[in-house]
């Protein structure tokens, strides 16, 4: 059986023959050097340029981004003539792990020194160091801790969610005809673009006056269907919209997961004359658990991100009752270019989004363990 | 297909009834609001005011929704600044999407490559570590980049460029790129390189010349989920485009907020911006089933 060691071993033999001399290693230590010098040059030049202490830099940052560019070019050159086949195999990840580096760790921290000044994009003082005095504001925000507690609200709002893409898994499994039209009916909401779906359905269909869905509900007997006005309603017509979009994506996880059980199972349930509703809790439910919580944790994690609908639709009204994290932070820098208390609130978010993935991680991992 | 396995046996008459009546209900709650969109981009106002639906029937079709963006039949000969200004988001979403999912693909193949088939040491990182690393940006919600971005951006003469944009959401759509192309390349098995490695290959035309053949498949999916992803991508564009580089969501964004909604070219606009999701949908929605569980099933 072929493996990852035997595969590198056999590169690395490749590379023997091709022979990496001394001078080779030496020379690419050379070529790392250099760049890195070079570019640590042209970037304290610009720094200092910036800051007026000495004449000569570019308008703007925007070639330090191309020296970093160069940088990483030189970087994998360099590899390649200091390890030969090692270099060759590095360059696979090369790209990606410097593109992320460049785009999420360090835009991340720059968003932690951001966070603790006061920095109003539209007035002229510019940043100033402020301590912790977003962290203070962010503590007394009741908006904000409105917002977390909305973000409780709709991360349970997944369950639901789940339990109807199961309904439907189990549905298009079932021996049916026309599958085919079926199931690319269900997946098209999620292929919309979420404003779009927000005037289509938010905008529209649910309008107070004309909208199909509220001339349906005055038939059933809801004198005043009015979708956004009182808190509660509001957040459920939100998440109404947002199980439109997203019970396609679960759905489809799941239905793979059902197409993947052994059809012998259900035979054999048959054949001890379970019926359908015992089969299934005893059977069918049990065997889905994996595919089953890979499905809520990934929609947990895409939920965290929810905003386009709530920007769109209510943008965040009434009174913040609909208000996600994301749209709450939207409004803030949109309303008051407050860039420094927005990159705040965010961060923070952050934190508290990698503890509970976390800890939702750990928990699942275990309980996954204790079933088995 | 024919002969999977079915969970719910449907010989029985009046389950199939029910079967097919649950089936068709959640479809006409899947597909008329699509519906709604394109009927309603061929009425009046008082065809909307009175919630006539079905064409011909109580209302007569009338090229208004379209001919305020420029793209009815009558106005299409002549100049139009709403059309120009529509095919310029229009341009500006293609380019945006289809540029970073290609940029994804590239990079994340590689990378989903690399850490399916060697074993890589950066520091105390293995490639587990280096694994977790990219696929844990999927967590990082786009508001933690937006602001940091806006000021990065502003610095490097990046806001409101289509260049900005695509390096963003090729960040976006990294992770799920590498996550499904990692599980594709698992699944191709290794003795075929093997040949090629003792036959004199170097690791990169092996990569080239036989692996990525085959994992094909594999890459048009990613590549459409992530056209997909960017498409309807709005946080970031309303954040950091305004005029050049304003994308198709953030103008169908910004019609619903001002001057009152004027519907039928709200749902023209709307209509226009979801029909090339809805010719992808039906045409390649093997594809984006293959993306969306891949890796979810073992």
């Amino acid at each position: 059986m072929p493996s990852r060691a035997a595969l590198s071993a056999l590169s690395e033999a490749a590379a023997v023959t091709a022979g990496v001399s001394l001078r080779r290693v030496q020379d690419g230590k050379r070529i790392i050097t250099l760049a890195t010098i070079g570019f640590v040059v042209v970037v304290l030049m610009q720094i200092l340029f910036d800051a007026g202490l000495q004449p000569y830099g570019f308008e703007n940052w925007r070639p330090i981004l191309y020296a970093y560019v160069l940088w990483g070019i030189a970087l994998g050159f360099g590899l390649v003539r200091m390890r030969g086949a090692a270099g060759h195999r590095a360059l696979f990840v090369l790209p990606a792990v410097l593109f992320t580096v460049a785009m999420v760790i360090f835009p991340t921290f720059f968003g932690l020194y951001i966070a603790f000044t006061d920095w109003n994009l539209s007035s002229f003082e510019g940043r100033r160091f402020s301590g912790l005095k977003n962290l203070y504001a962010l503590f007394a925000d009741p908006y904000y801790r409105n917002a977390l507690a909305n973000m409780v609200f709709y991360v349970l709002m997944v369950l639901p969610q789940y339990a109807i893409a199961f309904g439907l898994a189990l549905l298009l499994n079932a021996d049916i005809r026309a599958r085919k039209f079926f199931r690319v009916a269900f997946l098209l909401p999620f292929m919309l673009s979420p404003v779009a779906v927000s005037w289509m359905i938010g905008k529209s269909l649910m309008e107070y006056r004309f909208g199909p869905v509220a001339k349906l509900m005055r038939e059933i007997g809801w004198d005043n269907p009015a979708f956004f006005t009182s808190p509660w309603i509001a957040k459920f017509s939100i998440a109404v919209m947002d199980a439109w979009v997203w019970i396609p994506f679960i759905m489809i996880m799941l239905l793979a997961g059902l197409q993947a059980l052994p059809k012998e199972l259900s035979e054999a349930a048959k054949v001890d004359g379970a019926s359908k509703w015992q089969a299934f809790w005893q059977i069918t439910f049990p065997l889905m658990l994996p595919v089953s919580v890979t499905a809520i944790v990934l929609r947990i994690i895409f939920q965290l991100k929810l905003a386009d609908i709530v920007i769109n639709v209510t943008s965040g009204g009434p009174g913040g009752a609909t208000d996600t994290v994301s749209s709450f932070i939207f409004r803030e820098y949109r309303d008051r270019s407050n860039v420094g208390y927005g990159t705040m609130l965010a961060e923070f978010y952050l934190i508290i989004i990698i503890i509970f993935i976390t800890l939702l991680l750990h928990w699942v991992s275990r309980w996954m363990r204790k079933m088995h | 297909m024919a002969t999977q396995a079915r969970t719910l046996g449907a010989s029985h008459y009046p389950t199939r009834i029910i079967i097919y009546g649950l089936l068709i209900l959640w479809a006409f709650i899947c597909l008329f609001p699509i519906y709604w969109t394109f009927s309603t981009s061929f009425k009046n106002a008082v065809n909307v005011t009175q919630g006539h639906l079905i064409p011909w029937m109580d209302f007569v079709p009338d090229w208004k929704g379209w001919r305020s963006v420029g793209l009815s039949p009558d106005t299409i000969g002549q100049t139009s600044t709403a059309r120009e200004e529509f095919l310029k988001r229009f341009e500006n979403s293609v380019i945006a999407s289809l540029s970073a999912s290609a940029l994804a693909v590239i990079i994340g193949s590689s990378a989903a490559y690399g850490l399916s088939r060697f074993s890589y040491r950066f520091g105390p990182m293995r490639n587990k570590d280096i694994s977790f690393f990219f696929l844990a940006q999927l967590i990082l919600p786009p508001v933690v980049l937006a602001m940091p971005f806006l000021v990065l951006y502003k610095e490097l003469a990046l806001l409101d460029t289509r260049i900005g944009l695509i390096l963003l959401y090729t960040l976006m759509v990294l992770p799920i790129v590498i996550w499904i192309m990692r599980d594709q390349f698992d699944t191709i098995p290794l003795e075929l390189e093997q040949a090629a490695l003792v036959d004199g290959c170097s690791v990169w035309s092996a990569f080239l010349r036989i692996v990525l053949p085959i994992a094909l498949p594999g890459m048009v999916a990613a590549f459409i989920l992530s056209v997909i992803l960017c498409w309807n991508e709005y946080f970031f564009a309303a954040l950091l485009t305004s005029t050049n580089a304003k994308t198709l969501p953030v103008m169908v964004a910004s019609q619903t907020g001002s001057q009152g909604i004027n519907w039928w070219s709200m749902a023209a606009l709307s209509a226009a911006a979801i029909t090339p999701l809805i010719v992808i949908g039906i045409f390649l929605e093997r594809y984006i089933v293959k993306g969306l569980t891949a890796g979810s099933v073992k």
